[in-house]
């Protein structure tokens, strides 16, 4: 038992340092050397390194509120596991947690697939390492929540 | 000054002496600073009956703050301040910083001024414009002898009307059906005579296609709604978990008075 709880334990810290990353890192878009979105685009150009703020179009900060509220939501629901995990009586379930869990995926789904759908960079831009890792958190949260949905408190 | 319990100040160096210690703002003239640094020391006046400290172990001096002695201080510091500073004879003009505007679309741009004078009927307003990258400004608005002049052969022909009330001491010019190239510094002058030193103000216009949305707002409508909506959701759980366990035993208290058993009974199922 002690195996499994760490397990999923692992996963689910493992799936939130992942939203951190794709949050918070600004390389959803690379274009040669300027890396760009979620919130500067950063360009290391002449040996400087020069950023400007990503523009401000509503679905670039649609984007950028999911990705907030999934890494929240992930949070919140590591912070309900460890509260259930004293408090729920023996054989119940995960809900609360697998609620939560569920939100974020859905959440990090939504902001993953607005950006594909939306953004124009020119042509010779590519996606980046934490646009990748947004759509790798997704399952990784799905799967993660849908184990809460299944496990059972034992004693 | 050290801060014991109780609101109590007891005092330094700095306070406790007379006044000639007491250094104010090196404008006051001597006669007033006198005056004022007395005000203050009496403000801090001391006063060992009502204000007693019970742990105090060493004898210094504790000052309390007076009410209505803070008042008249403080009123009289303002009045001073006030004829202090010097009366500067010049006209300020006031224009906004930045107008944002749409293509197609009008933009009334407002000037007014103020002035130590009476409104004259000599006043006067100018406008003058500076396109975006240019070095010389144009006149394109002139408002004098009770008459408005308004652009007739440069870039705002027929587009410029004057809207303003010179009795009231607005110079508000309208520009209509905007255009991508009315991107520029506007300048207003004006002069109330003899009130005519005065620096011009100038307010930038920006005309955009469509108006942008500001960095974050909508980021943050997102996120404060989806919040919003978890807490009400947390709380109205946790309402209609009350007001369940409430109803019941209403429930079971009105039928204990009927018929005793029944209710006892139904309090034990839930």
């Amino acid at each position: 038992m002690l195996v499994v709880l760490v397990g999923v334990m692992i996963l689910h810290l493992l799936d939130l340092i992942l939203l951190i990353i794709s949050t918070a890192l600004n390389a959803w878009l690379v274009d040669g050397d300027l890396s760009t979105d979620l919130w500067y685009g950063c360009t290391s150009k002449n040996g400087g390194y020069h950023c400007k703020q990503s523009i401000s179009e509503d679905w670039l900060q649609a984007v950028q509120a999911l990705m907030v509220l999934s890494v929240l939501f992930c949070l919140l629901s590591f912070v309900f596991f460890l509260c259930q995990l004293f408090t729920l009586v023996k054989g119940g379930r995960f809900y609360f947690t697998a609620i939560f869990q569920i939100l974020a995926s859905l959440f990090v789904m939504s902001g993953a697939i607005i950006y594909t759908v939306m953004n124009n960079g020119p042509e010779s831009s590519s996606y980046g390492h934490a646009y990748v890792l947004a759509w790798v958190a997704f399952p990784l949260s799905l799967v993660s929540g849908l184990i809460y949905i299944v496990l059972r408190k034992k004693e | 000054m050290t801060r014991t319990r109780g609101g109590v100040f007891s005092c330094g160096s700095l306070l406790c002496p007379p006044s000639r210690h007491l250094f104010l703002h090196p404008s006051i003239p001597p006669s007033l600073h006198r005056i004022l640094s007395l005000l203050l020391w009496k403000t801090f006046t001391f006063d060992k009956q009502t204000f007693h400290h019970p742990s105090s172990h060493h004898t210094a001096r504790h000052v309390v703050f007076s009410g209505d002695r803070m008042i008249t201080l403080l009123t009289v510091i303002s009045v001073v301040l006030l004829a202090s500073v010097p009366r500067s004879e010049s006209i300020v003009i006031y224009t906004g910083w930045e107008r944002h505007a749409l293509v197609g679309s009008d933009v009334r741009l407002s000037c007014s001024f103020f002035s130590w004078h009476w409104t004259s009927e000599d006043v006067t307003f100018s406008w003058s414009y500076r396109p975006d990258g240019a070095k010389d400004s144009i006149s394109i608005f002139h408002y004098t002898g009770g008459a408005p002049y308004v652009d007739n052969k440069g870039p705002f022909r027929d587009r410029l009307e004057f809207v303003g009330n010179p009795a009231r001491r607005d110079g508000s010019i309208l520009l209509k059906n905007l255009d991508f190239g009315d991107n520029g510094t506007f300048t207003c002058d004006a002069k109330n005579p003899p009130d005519i030193v005065g620096r011009s103000s100038s307010v930038r216009l920006l005309v955009f296609e469509k108006v942008p949305v500001q960095a974050g707002v909508i980021t943050g409508a997102i996120i404060g709604v989806v919040l919003g909506l978890l807490v009400l959701v947390v709380a109205i759980y946790y309402l209609m978990r009350f007001l369940v366990a409430r109803r019941v035993f209403s429930l079971s208290v009105s039928k204990k008075k009927g018929k005793g058993k029944e209710g006892s009974q139904q309090k034990q199922i839930f």
